[in-house]
């Protein structure tokens, strides 16, 4: 039996077999395969060497009529690698003879090759990045059949991975799979977001689990706690099994609270609303008791397919939203993509800074066409709708302004063209950034309401990424400058009139609800699993408590001094393993 | 059956870099004899491009070209062709 910390980003217990998925550029660990499993792993490997062969080909065509014959001369060389049938023998019997995947085959038999070429003279020497290049599209090309198997699994199992992208994530089939574990990453990966909204318990930041996990392994993982145990005993089976049953049972417990409303001891009536990523989540929001989508993200719309979606996605995705949540309101957020894998891997020239690139409205009001036709259907859906418009990551006024006037441009041409729109529509604007929040008077002179996204905020305000395993502890909502901002964020739309939401990861924990009823919000939006916890924290709270909290929480100089003293305030509302 | 043997100097700047290579396998690949190219040290499969990568001969180079089958001798003929002309690298010797 093996502990692992981790960070615990989807709370909840799974115990089942691991399947583990070999990400790209990373080191391939040995696997032995049954004997007669052989057969199946040469097949992989002959379709693996079909499709780079076709890439090659198109690359080599495309490089040809771009660039020149020449240049298309180095994938035809790889192609011949490929085609090497002292290559393919070695590779086909080291699966045989050695039974190991595929991918491990692959790996020791190019590196191989690959060590030779590395003590040849100098200008041979260098054709070792071809071979490290090959080596990469067939790992890529083998990976990806077993990638999209993840879909299709008749068992469950939890998933053990360096990493995922979010399309992986969410093309997870969420029948069978029980539990998450990610080697890199911190709690506000998109990945992390994805597996909290799917309900599944994820741990993230583990290091090293899925070089020692191999397929089949027992696995516990307790994404409350950021604990993975790796070949557990039967005692702590056992125990895990309890107090995965406790918490099914809490959970249970919550049920009954659905139909009453988020209101506090003292009589305050707050709303409670979710966050949603694909149209079917907005049955789940309301069934768990929310009055509305607080936050549509529409990423997915472009991150589940290969072409980017037209005006006719766009709008039967918000219509299927609406129909869902009838006469509830709706938050469609517009594209917030940029710093994130899918397009940094389509870019020309990836960026050197993507997170203080070209991103969320930014990037929209680049790719005016794409964002047109984002603004068109989300108006045209909205027509007999409760629906609003949030603009993510505005750091300016004139950003703002430009997005507005985009939107009164639509406006005209559908008018022109006879289509029924909203034209009366509330625009907001998503304050996750250090000078949003500091210019929030201005901004809420031209807005109808705030968003506060706590994720981008902290990242943006403690210049921690939020990715990087090495920070990952430092990003925190705690930190006083972050909830100084949030103070005022919440006070300045008070001042104004307008509402202010808070759809973070902040508002889903238990931990910062006194706290922020203290300071006065309104209105939280979070993962459809999280709302019964939410209102079961709110319905057993007086507001004059939270406003004391929030005062003492004001004069802390540091994060630990706030979850210390919030665990203590929290602890005897809500069971223990609950609170992360 | 014919075997046919040939010795050539490798005469192009470069040497057996990638794109010779991969007009030496084409070419070897082309005819049904087994073809085996050796230098002082290796002897190796002139069919497979990972394989005469492995000769890394340079300028310079002693090659011995051994073909054994039913077109051996004009198989021979033609790797000769190929190596004597420099893969058509004689004239601007670039990589």
């Amino acid at each position: 039996m093996k502990i692992k910390k981790g960070i615990g980003v989807s709370p909840g217990v799974a115990i089942c077999q691991a399947v583990v998925v070999d990400a790209e550029e990373f080191d391939i660990p040995q696997r032995k395969v049954p004997a007669d499993h052989a057969q199946a792993e040469l097949a992989r490997l002959r379709k693996a060497l079909t499709v780079s062969k076709k890439e090659l080909q198109d690359l080599s065509k495309r490089t040809a009529e771009r660039i020149g014959r020449e240049t298309a001369g180095i994938f035809d060389f790889h192609i011949s690698l490929l085609e090497d049938r002292s290559l393919q023998k070695k590779v086909q019997d080291a699966i045989v003879t050695g039974s190991v995947t595929a991918e491990y085959a692959v790996a020791t038999v190019l590196r191989g090759y690959a060590r030779e070429f590395l003590a040849m003279p100098e200008h041979l020497a260098e054709r070792v990045k071809d071979v490290y290049d090959i080596e990469k599209r067939l790992l890529r090309n083998l990976i990806g059949q077993k990638r999209q198997s993840l879909s299709h699994l008749n068992q469950d199992v939890s998933v053990v991975a360096h990493d995922l992208t979010p399309s992986q994530t969410a093309s997870m089939d969420r029948k069978h799979i029980r539990g998450i574990v990610i080697d890199a990453g911190g709690a506000t990966s998109h990945t992390a977001i994805l597996a909290r909204a799917l309900g599944i318990p994820t741990v993230v930041g583990t290091n090293d689990v899925a070089a020692e996990v191999t397929a089949g392994d027992m696995l516990i993982i307790d994404g409350t706690r950021g604990t993975v145990i790796l070949d557990p005993d039967e005692a702590t089976i056992t125990q895990y099994k309890q107090m995965a049953q406790q918490q099914v049972d809490f959970i249970h417990s919550l049920d009954s609270l659905k139909d009453l409303p988020a209101i506090t001891q003292d009589g305050h009536e707050i709303t409670l609303l979710g966050n949603i990523e694909f149209p079917g989540e907005a049955a789940a929001v309301l069934d768990k008791g929310g009055q509305g989508i607080g936050l549509y993200r529409t990423e997915f719309l472009y991150l589940g397919t290969e072409r980017e979606p037209n005006e006719r996605d766009h709008y039967d995705a918000y219509r299927e939203v609406i129909r869902l949540v009838s006469d509830h309101q709706v938050v469609i957020r517009t594209l917030d993509l940029g710093a994130d894998k899918y397009t940094q891997s389509r870019a020309r020239v990836p960026e050197r800074n993507p997170f203080l690139g070209c991103r969320s409205i930014r990037f929209c009001l680049q790719n005016l066409p794409m964002f047109k036709t984002q603004i068109r259907a989300i108006l045209r859906a909205s027509v007999d709708a409760n629906a609003s418009m949030l603009f993510p990551l505005v750091t300016n006024l004139l950003e703002l302004r430009q997005a507005k006037t985009i939107v009164r441009d639509v406006m005209e041409d559908l008018e022109e063209e006879g289509i029924e729109f909203r034209p009366d529509i509330p625009i907001g604007m998503m304050v996750e950034t250090p000078s949003a929040a500091l210019q929030a008077d201005a901004f809420a002179k031209e807005v109808d309401f705030f968003s506060i996204g706590t994720n981008d905020l902290v990242q943006y305000t403690l210049a921690v990424d939020r990715g990087n395993e090495k920070v990952a502890s430092m990003f925190t909502v705690a930190h006083p400058a972050v909830l100084r901002l949030i103070k005022d964020i919440i006070r300045t739309g008070q001042r104004h009139g307008i509402s202010v939401s808070l759809c973070g990861e902040m508002a889903a924990d238990p931990l910062y609800t006194l706290l922020l009823l203290g300071l006065g919000l309104q209105v939280f939006s979070c993962a459809p699993p999280a709302i019964p916890e939410l209102k079961k924290m709110i319905r057993s709270v007086t507001m004059a408590h939270a406003r004391q909290v929030a005062r003492r929480v004001m004069s802390f100089q540091s994060d630990k001094e706030t979850v210390n003293y919030l665990h203590a305030e929290v602890r005897g509302i809500l069971p223990d393993d609950i609170i992360g | 059956m014919p075997i046919v043997k040939k010795e050539i100097e490798v005469p192009n700047k470069y040497g057996l870099h990638a794109r010779p290579a991969m007009q030496l396998v084409e070419l070897a690949n082309s005819y049904q004899s087994k073809i085996e190219v050796s230098n002082d040290t290796l002897t190796i499969d002139a069919k497979s491009i990972m394989s005469v990568m492995r000769l890394a001969a340079a300028k310079g180079t002693k090659l011995t070209i051994v073909c054994d089958g039913e077109d051996a001798e004009e198989a021979a003929t033609a790797m000769i062709g190929l190596i004597t002309a420099g893969f058509g690298e004689m004239e601007s010797p670039q990589a």
